[in-house]
């Protein structure tokens, strides 16, 4: 019952590693349209009311089952706001897989603004993977600005994957995050620009209950005349843990500005961050070439490491 | 045949290498040792194309490589095990083996270049070549990398810093089994190990840029031993 066209179905490749229709539950949204969804007997997903979007109900004690929201924009000058919210219960462990793949060949702008909330419930650990991608050569504008909103109860954990590293023009990517006692979040972040893109990515990220975590790890690499800015604040308001890192390269006339912060207003709050921004290492390069590689082949397994 | 003619070199008016000229013929194992800041390191990075020398040439197989890239010579046959390993985010062992043998590289084939080198297969080749790797670790996945390249020339720079004591014996039979496999191979080390002088056919003295001394093991070991040149693995630990 899904129905794509060709572009459409490569664009969910990338953006989610589907060579066919997923088992368990998944929402396909095409140019503002629905293209195909599916529940299951504990992964509800409706249609909103009042605006665009989807809300996905995950039954208490559901365990190894997934849901995938892939969106795909074929259409250019096509600009949407999406709310999708995920009501995930207690004592469930569970695989969420989204993404965003644009493909713009025309001269207008293509724009998805995707808003996510999850509320995840007491002992429940998620696994949510997003991938955003950009394709076309048309002079229009491939924008994604995605808000991601986290609210965990206790013990609970969240592990997140969010990977940008091409063809998306300008992006701003927004992560709040509200932790209480014990839970705890990771954060793998992959980001690489080109041309005269540009990325912001701000991490807001609270730890409220005591023995609460969050490790928010951002790689990122810019390449050609290509900008960004990374925010990564942590706040400690109880006895808990958190830990950011920033690490980036830069290349050609790549910028990168880093912003990380961390607050703490509570004594027992342990946090530390780590931040790095550099060109890759000659050394680096130097050893790859002594096994064989051209400069340009080093660099590219350098990255692609990096990135991985 | 690897010929160094007169090779200068230096860094802001600092003499470093000079001109020093050595003849290595195919299948020769050599030791250079000397004492530290004696530009050691420095000839193995001008054999190796990560320096250019001021002057002189270098002659593989008698082409002139002076002008060639690091790349070409790695192409040429020359591997390299730095003194202090590059460590990479990302890449993991199996990466940088698989890179080294330049080809498909099965897992069993990467596991028998990391058995060789002491390290338990399945432990390591996933693991990433980062700081969580500690340098003796680093210096085995090295000469691993240096295994898995096959080549002609093959340049060790102080293989057995970080290695500890047990080991010493397993690092001279890597040596020994590299020329057993390929009899024309040529194996250059940097060392001052007494045990690796011993299985040298050839020992250079290294000083000042220049070659102090050289000769087969038999004639230059004999003034070396008991001087600082020649470090017993337990005076090290002293
Ligand atoms: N890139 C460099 N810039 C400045 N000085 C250098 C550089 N490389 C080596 N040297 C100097 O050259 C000398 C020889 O160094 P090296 O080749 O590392 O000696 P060895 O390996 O024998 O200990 C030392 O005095 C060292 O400080
Ligand atoms: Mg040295």
């Amino acid at each position: 019952m899904v129905q794509m066209d060709e572009i459409q179905r490569r664009l969910i490749r990338e953006v989610a590693d589907l060579h066919k229709v997923p088992e368990g539950a998944y929402n396909f949204r095409a140019n503002g349209e629905l293209a195909g969804r599916q529940s299951t007997k504990n992964i509800e997903i409706t249609g909103k009311e009042d605006k665009s979007g989807i809300d996905i109900r995950i039954k208490d004690g559901t365990k190894n089952e997934s849901v995938h929201i892939p969106v795909v924009l074929s259409e250019s000058g096509h600009k949407e706001t999406v709310y999708n919210d995920f009501y995930v219960g207690e004592d469930c462990d569970v695989l969420i897989v989204a993404g965003c793949g644009i493909d713009n060949c025309g001269s207008q702008d293509s724009e998805h603004d995707g808003i996510h909330r999850f509320f995840i419930g007491k002992n429940s650990k998620v696994k949510y993977v997003e991938k955003h991608y950009g394709s076309g050569d048309g002079s229009g504008k491939r924008i994604l600005n995605p808000v991601t909103e986290v609210y965990m109860e206790e013990n609970s954990a969240m592990e997140m994957e969010m990977v940008q590293i091409k063809g998306v023009d300008s992006t701003k990517r927004e992560t709040l995050a509200e932790l209480k006692a014990g839970a705890r979040m990771v954060v793998q972040e992959r980001l690489m620009t080109h041309g005269v893109q540009e990325a912001y990515s701000i991490y807001d990220v609270r730890l409220n209950g005591d023995g609460s975590s969050a490790d928010v790890v951002s790689r990122s690499v810019a390449r050609d005349k290509s900008y960004q800015k990374l925010d990564l604040c942590v706040l400690g308001n109880a006895v808990c843990s958190g830990h950011t890192e920033c690490d980036s390269i830069i290349m050609d006339e790549g910028r990168i500005l880093a912003v990380p912060s961390l607050e703490a207003n509570n004594v027992d709050a342990m946090l530390v961050h780590e931040a790095a921004i550099g060109k890759i290492a000659g050394e680096q390069l130097n050893k790859l070439m002594t096994l064989g590689l051209t400069e340009q082949e080093a660099e590219e397994q350098i990255i692609n490491g990096f990135l991985k | 045949m690897l010929e160094l003619k007169n090779l200068s070199f230096g860094v802001e008016g600092n003499d470093i290498i000079r001109d020093l000229t050595l003849t290595v013929p195919d299948g020769r194992f050599v030791v250079i040792t000397g004492p530290n800041g004696g530009g050691k390191s420095t000839l193995a990075k001008l054999i190796a194309g990560i320096e250019k020398p001021l002057s002189g040439q270098i002659i593989l197989n008698g082409t002139d490589i002076t002008d060639y890239s690091i790349t070409e010579r790695a192409k040429s046959g020359i591997a390299f095990a730095f003194q202090q390993p590059v460590r990479f985010k990302g890449l993991n062992v199996f990466d940088l083996l698989r890179i080294a043998a330049g080809k498909k590289l099965s897992v069993s084939e990467a596991c028998q270049y990391l058995s060789e080198v002491g390290l338990c297969a399945k432990d390591y080749i996933d693991r990433e070549v980062n700081a969580s790797l500690s340098g003796g670790e680093l210096k085995r996945i090295e000469i691993a990398t240096v295994l898995a390249r096959n080549a002609s020339v093959c340049v060790f720079d102080e293989p057995e810093a970080g290695i500890d004591l047990w080991s010493f014996r397993n690092l001279t039979r890597i040596f020994e089994n590299m020329r057993k496999n390929e009899e024309g191979r040529t194996i250059i080390i940097i060392s001052h190990q007494e045990r690796i002088l011993n299985i040298a056919d050839e020992i250079v003295v290294l000083a000042d840029g220049k070659v102090k001394e050289q000769g087969p093991k038999d004639e230059i070991y004999p003034k070396l031993a008991g001087s600082e040149l020649a470090e017993e693995p337990c005076g090290r630990l002293a």
